[in-house]
């Protein structure tokens, strides 16, 4: 027991001294996330709410050929720019400027006249994606007044303009404010897990490949200790900076939540503290996987270097239950608790959505993660009892 | 007091260690010598207990390394041939984490670190980080953290490679002094000169089996004697060595 605390203590206080250490595991691993989470959120929240109350801005050429199409635009409240423009001038001040140009030809009001199809222009670039809103927007209202002008033409050759509506179309919506908030925080459960693990990255590494590369493994393993105390305390010192990590993340994200305008989308984002200390309640026995998992493969390795590179991989295994559950659409379901990360995300997910969790689900889910912590933590000392763990 | 008795170790196909019998004796420094690859850190390895012997036993103290292993290495001190430190560590940190792990309480142990400090001479440099410690400073701590423990027998697997002639008049003058506590010291070397300058009892390993122990003169003896010399002839320790592998290597 002295002798874990021991070797606990050594590696946590000898990491602490170290920068890089420090760096990864409680400054970049923690705070990458939140930053990125907050600007990204922040910018894709401006454009949603840009794009739906401010009014469509376009540029109109030989709008004086459709009077009434100008008037019907004007009324449904987009703004006209009228300016003279050739269609390869068009071209150019899209390419250019991003705007959106709306084309009436020579063509549009004599063809009109006779009820033939009258041909106008939309120019727009359909790889920005902001003007691609607009776009939608555009073409919807030219079919509306389209539509309009058809079911007015049928009438006046005494048809019901109804024969001419075959199907009504209807969209009924279900996602609700709070569901929404849901996609966009989706991967915000990822930033979690992904701190959790940053933050023991290098401890994992140092503790085993680190103490190898050194020399000083022999002299450790030459000792009158138990290998399984020494995997146990170096486990225990990686869950520590795990712990942290995880908890300066959720700090921030609580922090950058305050400033994110979740709200003005009608969403609810609930991460307060209280929300904060579930997800760390939640995330807690992902923690001594994640660090059992990280020593366990690190113990594998020979130099700091190649544990870098298996240790870059192990940080994406636990996004692929996530990103095979999103796939799938799976629902929260008792049967998928059994998997670890995956369980840690449907259940932060959960208290996102404000959405009651069952008590058994977050049993099965701890239970299940550090039962699996334990099978990896005996295979680590089982590793380390081999003697070609001196390499 | 260190026995081993027919120690045998084999690594896949390759047979490292055949057949090492040996004993060394309290207040007495042993050597083994022998080439690169002769089977020396082998039989080292095997009895600071990190590699379990294919056959023979070994005893530290009378305590059986398979089946006493925790008491046999508690009167242990191991110094590896790759002896690192950790360098966000003080050497006092360094030294002070081993012998928190042989169970030492912290005001013991204190006393036990400055104590070591002293008499390996480490004042000026113990509470610095060993990031910076040159190679005489390293192997100091290196060997007081060994000795943290106060163990009876000493292991030292190669100590004086890459060290220069200051260091290594250091580190002689060390063992020296453990010798002259009364400990039993084992080390391995393929320097000749080392050899000379501090054993007093050798054991020739080539090709993991033992080609001739005993003394340095019952060595140079014994050499000269088969070579038609005089008993107790001119034979330096060089050239009975050469003589004694040749038997086996056939570059006689």
């Amino acid at each position: 027991m002295r002798a874990l605390f021991t070797v606990f203590a050594k590696e946590f206080l000898e990491n602490l001294r170290d920068r890089r250490t420090l760096v990864s595991a409680l400054l970049f691993g923690p705070l990458f996330g939140p930053i990125l989470f907050g600007a990204m959120v922040s910018r894709m929240l401006n454009q949603t709410v840009i794009e739906s109350d401010e009014p469509l801005s376009i540029t109109i050429s030989g709008g004086e050929r459709a009077p009434n199409l100008e008037r019907y635009l004007e009324s449904e409240g987009v703004r006209l720019h009228a300016e003279t423009l050739s269609e390869s001038a068009a071209r150019e001040r899209v390419r250019k400027d991003g705007a959106l140009v709306l084309l009436v030809p020579a063509d549009f009001a004599p063809r009109f006249e006779q009820a033939r199809p009258a041909p106008v222009f939309v120019v727009a670039d359909s790889s920005d994606s902001q003007t691609r809103k607009s776009t939608d927007r555009l073409r919807a209202l030219l079919a509306g007044y389209a539509s309009g002008i058809a079911q007015l033409r049928v009438q006046m050759r005494g048809v019901d303009p109804l024969l001419a509506v075959p199907i009504a179309v209807n969209e009924i919506d279900v996602t609700t404010p709070s569901g929404r908030a849901v996609v966009v925080l989706g991967f915000m459960t990822y930033f979690v897990l992904f701190s959790v693990l940053m933050g023991g990255l290098y401890l994992a590494i140092d503790c085993t490949a680190g103490e190898r590369e050194r020399g000083s493994l022999e002299s450790l393993l030459s000792l009158p200790v138990a290998r399984g105390t020494l995997v146990g305390g170096k486990i225990l010192a990686t869950c520590a900076y795990m712990c942290l990590s995880l908890a300066i993340n959720l700090t921030a994200f609580v922090f950058v939540f305050r400033f994110v305008p979740l709200e003005r989308l009608g969403m609810s984002a609930n991460l307060g503290v209280g929300t904060a200390l579930e997800f760390f309640a939640i995330c807690l026995p992902f923690v001594p996987l994640g660090a059992a998992l990280m020593t366990l493969v690190a113990s594998f390795t020979r130099s700091y270097r190649e544990a870098q590179t298996y240790l870059t991989s192990v940080l994406l295994v636990p996004t692929l239950p996530i990103a095979f559950a999103s796939i799938y659409s799976l629902k929260t379901k008792s049967s998928l608790m059994v998997i670890p990360s995956l369980s840690q995300h449907l259940l932060m997910t959960s208290v996102l959505k404000d959405e009651p969790i069952a008590a058994a689900d977050v049993l099965v889910s701890s239970g299940c993660a550090l039962l699996l912590a334990l099978v990896l933590i005996v295979l680590t000392a089982r590793h380390w009892r081999r003697e070609s763990m001196l390499g | 007091m260190i026995e081993a008795a027919a120690l045998r170790k084999r690594f896949g196909p390759v047979e490292a260690v055949r057949e090492v019998s040996f004993c060394a004796g309290n207040g007495s420094i042993t050597g083994l010598l022998g080439p690169n690859g002769a089977g020396k850190s082998t039989t080292l390895r095997m009895l600071y207990g990190v590699l379990t012997p294919d056959g023979g036993s070994a005893r530290i103290d009378g305590l059986d390394i398979r089946g006493e292993t925790s008491a046999a290495r508690a009167h242990l001190g191991v110094l590896p041939h790759a002896a690192g430190l950790y360098g966000n560590l003080t050497g006092r940190e360094n030294i002070a984490y081993f012998g928190s792990l042989h169970g030492i309480a912290r005001r013991p142990l204190a006393e036990r670190v400055s104590e070591l400090s002293r008499a390996l001479d480490m004042q000026s440099f113990i509470d610095r980080r060993a990031k910076g410690f040159s190679q005489g400073q390293r192997i100091k701590v290196a060997l007081a953290r060994a000795l943290v423990h106060d163990p009876a027998n000493v292991i030292l697997d190669e100590p004086t490679n890459g060290l220069d002639v200051m260091a290594i008049r250091n580190l002689r003058e060390m063992l020296r002094n453990l010798r002259a506590q009364g400990r039993c010291i084992v080390f391995s070397s393929h320097v000749m000169q080392e050899v000379a300058a501090l054993c007093d009892h050798v054991v020739i390993i080539g090709r993991g089996n033992v080609l001739a122990q005993g003394t340095l003169q019952e060595i140079r003896e014994r050499s000269s004697a088969r070579s038609g010399g005089q008993p107790g002839g001119s034979a330096t320790l060089e050239e009975a060595f050469l003589e004694i592998l040749g038997e086996t290597e056939g570059i006689a």
